[in-house]
């Protein structure tokens, strides 16, 4: 393609990403290194159906012109990247000074409520994405042998887990592992153990969200890798079957490496998908025993006060997060890229 | 075409008249747009329907009543004009429309048609109106009769005598949890440490400052009171908000509960309700605990606010048919049981009660500080920790500390 043509195609593409995904990133940046003015506050009088009570409230006059004069706010620099709810460089520095150990040190970490929800949506990604790689490939060969008249139906079945909204499915299994559901009852009547509640227990909890993580996604693996395998070169295929090849080493040595590519694009897109966990853990209520970096941001804006600053530094922190976690699947991607236009 | 000018003027001035010779009368306004935001429960139900009978072909009236109704409000009302030109909200909502300065002083148009808004229903806030109250709530005892009959023993006035209810409601083998309460990590898990905090004597903050006080001896105690209880609770208690406690007691599954005078009410009249949950069903004033005066719980009023950023013309149709909405003829038929009302002519009812008692014991009301908010979503936050048994009262304290001082030192307020 000519460099002007290709211009030409680009353009529309190039300005719809500037627009709604570059300049929103960098108005987030922005609001992460500013915070609300200082509050000036005033005692007043207030009185209700409870009688009058002395309170402290903000002076909206002297307020607004503070705002007025500066409409961003403070800027602050680092501040909020490393005060408590982010980062916590001084709490850190402070666990490891006075830990004597790692095993100390390592339970002050998880009483921070960013180290907590990294840890938990670390093993949520680490698990769930080869998890839901294997299964959907699974899925995939097992539908793609079907009968041509099942196959419809199956690839129907097998992609119902995306079609549900998921904060529906999630709410749907909470209430089958509920205490008083079918699945909660099931289990605490196979290990014989009355009080066991899946809801109470934080092991449970996770691999609970796990499971749903996994049972979500896999259907988005089998449609991927369900269309590689229409394109699996069919000679090859036979000359291994007049070799004697097995089932097991046709898909080991010629469907396999037929759809690696494929693999390295799922699991970039689950990577960054299962990094940004929220809606099981909403449909669980699982609060208390796991948090993401996008339940902090949904509990940042959906306070009685609303926190944008804090809110904006937790998002910069999962862009740079899903960034890290993505560096050596794109440096591979880009290694094929390189070798195959040589 | 002349004549029926006529007939609509002589018709306009005889509604007029009928209006002004009622005294009280209500009257819808006759132009303008009316856009209403609230919670969601039967009370606010009913005064958004009320709004909604002033539509007509000049006024236009919405609502969006939702339980998510705090995370739209404020966003909804910073535009110019503001989407909504009416929030309803409570004593711990309101605070952030003052913060985020969103909703205009009621004092001219209270002057102009506040007649019939008795004075107690009027929030002055540094003199000036900013919201006009129609309903009280707080949180009570709820209870079974008949199952405390069973034990022998009478509704508890203490936390303490809870337990000892509980303990033998368990031991007489009739419930296995027969303690319900909303203790769903988050805002109830918060709300139900502010309250047996506040009846344990204790202050959020250090007087006339933004600086935590929660870490203290009274902390410790209400964490370990909602310790002691939730061992009487189903196990699933951190998942449980109101609608799940309610879900339980229902069933029959509990028996003894600290629940919303606006939810208390209609609490068995949901349909499969079993025969004897509905006998049994009572309700009581709230408890103190630790040998306290002050119950353990907190007063709210509910009540509507007017937006800033709309026009006059707006404001003043907004007034009225929110007035309106809360005109004491709205009393009839099962209404004046959804809620303890503020308005002229309300005759308490039995599911009035509670709050009542709540209302006459003392009880403090919820604290309507700027920084209130950032507190109760530390506490949020923070508590769940401890009630896993993760952590010690006093670890979980400070940590709710810890948090808030961030938050707040990034508002501005420290």
């Amino acid at each position: 393609m000519k460099h002007r043509t290709f211009f030409w195609f680009f353009l529309p593409t190039a300005a719809a990403m500037l627009l709604f995904i570059a300049l929103p990133i960098v108005s987030v940046i922005t609001q992460s290194f500013f915070t609300p003015h200082e509050a000036v506050l005033i005692e007043t009088e207030n009185c209700g159906p409870f009688g009058c009570t002395k309170e402290t409230t903000i002076d909206q006059d002297a307020t607004a012109a503070i705002r007025e004069a500066q409409p961003l706010g403070r800027f602050v620099g680092w501040q909020i990247y490393t005060d408590r709810g982010h980062l916590a460089f001084g709490e850190v520095g402070e666990a490891w000074r006075n830990s004597d150990g790692l095993r100390s040190f390592a339970g002050s970490l998880m009483n921070l409520p960013f180290y907590d929800a990294l840890v938990f949506t670390l093993t949520y990604t680490f698990i769930c994405t080869p998890f839901l790689i294997i299964l959907g490939f699974t899925i995939a060969v097992a539908v793609n042998s079907l009968h041509r008249r099942l196959k419809g139906l199956m690839i129907f079945f097998s992609l119902l887990p995306m079609i549900v909204t998921p904060l529906i499915g999630a709410l749907v299994l909470s209430w089958m592992v509920d205490s008083r559901g079918v699945l909660g009852n099931f289990l605490s009547w196979l290990v014989s153990d009355p009080d066991l509640s899946v809801k109470a227990s934080t092991p449970l909890m996770w691999v609970c969200l796990i499971v749903y993580g996994i049972w979500s996604s896999a259907p988005f693996a089998f449609v991927v890798f369900y269309a590689g395998l229409q394109t699996v070169p069919q000679d090859t295929l036979e000359s291994a079957q007049i070799d004697g090849a097995t089932r097991w080493q046709q898909i080991r040595f010629v469907v396999i490496p037929h759809l690696a590519p494929l693999v390295t694009f799922v699991a970039l897109i689950q990577l960054m998908d299962n990094f940004r966990v929220l809606e099981p853990i909403l449909g669980f209520g699982a609060q208390a025993h796991a948090q993401s970096l996008s339940t902090f941001i949904l509990s940042d804006l959906s306070g009685e006060t609303r926190q944008l600053s804090s809110a904006a530094t937790t998002s910069v922190l999962t862009i740079i997060g899903i960034a890290i976690l993505l560096t050596p699947v794109l440096i591979r991607t880009w290694r094929d890229f390189n070798a195959k236009s040589h | 075409m002349f004549l029926k000018k006529v007939a609509l003027a002589g018709a306009v001035a005889f509604m007029g008249t009928t209006a002004l010779a009622g005294g009280h009368g209500a009257a819808c306004p006759t132009e303008g747009r009316v856009s209403i935001v609230g919670n969601e429960f039967p009370a606010i139900q009913t005064v958004g329907a009320g709004a909604m009978s002033c539509a007509g072909d000049a006024v236009e009236v919405s609502t969006n009543l939702t339980a998510d109704h705090q995370s739209i409000n404020v966003p909804g009302m910073q535009g110019n004009p503001a989407e909504y030109t009416s929030a309803i909200i409570a004593n711990s909502s309101i605070v952030a429309l003052m913060n985020e300065d969103v909703i205009r002083p009621l004092d001219d148009l209270v002057a102009k048609h506040g007649d019939g808004i008795q004075p107690n229903q009027l929030i002055t806030i540094n003199g000036q109106v900013m919201a006009v109250a129609f309903m009280a709530n707080a949180q009570h005892l709820v209870y079974r009769a008949d199952v405390l009959e069973q034990v022998g023993l009478e509704p508890p006035s203490t936390y303490e005598e809870m337990l000892a209810a509980a303990e033998a409601i368990r031991a007489a083998g009739i419930m296995e949890n027969p303690v319900g309460g909303a203790y769903a990590a988050g805002w109830n898990l918060a709300q139900e440490f502010n309250n047996m905090f506040l009846g344990f004597g204790g202050q959020h903050f250090e007087a006339g400052t933004a600086n935590p006080s929660v870490n203290s001896e009274a902390g410790v105690k209400a964490l370990e009171m909602m310790k002691a209880l939730s061992e009487y609770m189903n196990p699933d208690f951190l998942t449980h908000d109101s609608n799940a406690t309610n879900a339980e007691f229902r069933a029959g599954n509990t028996a003894i509960m600290n629940m919303w005078g606006s939810r208390a009410a209609t609490l068995v009249t949901a349909d499969g309700v079993p025969q004897e949950v509905i006998d049994g069903f009572a309700i009581a004033g709230p408890m103190t605990v630790g040998g306290g005066d002050t119950p353990a719980s907190t007063l709210w009023w509910d009540g509507w606010t007017v937006a800033k950023n709309i026009s006059d013309a707006d404001a003043e149709a907004t007034f009225l048919a929110m007035k309106k909405a809360i005109d004491p003829s709205i009393l009839t038929g099962d209404v004046p049981t959804q809620a303890v009302w503020l308005i002229d002519g309300y005759e308490p009812t039995e599911a009035a009660v509670g709050v009542f008692a709540a209302a006459q014991s003392g009880t403090i009301p919820y604290p309507m500080l700027p920084f209130m908010g950032l507190m109760h979503t530390a506490l949020g936050n923070e508590l769940a920790d401890f009630m896993q048994g993760n952590e010690s009262a006093e670890q979980a304290l400070a940590d709710v500390e810890a948090a808030y001082i961030a938050a707040a030192q990034e508002q501005g307020f420290l």
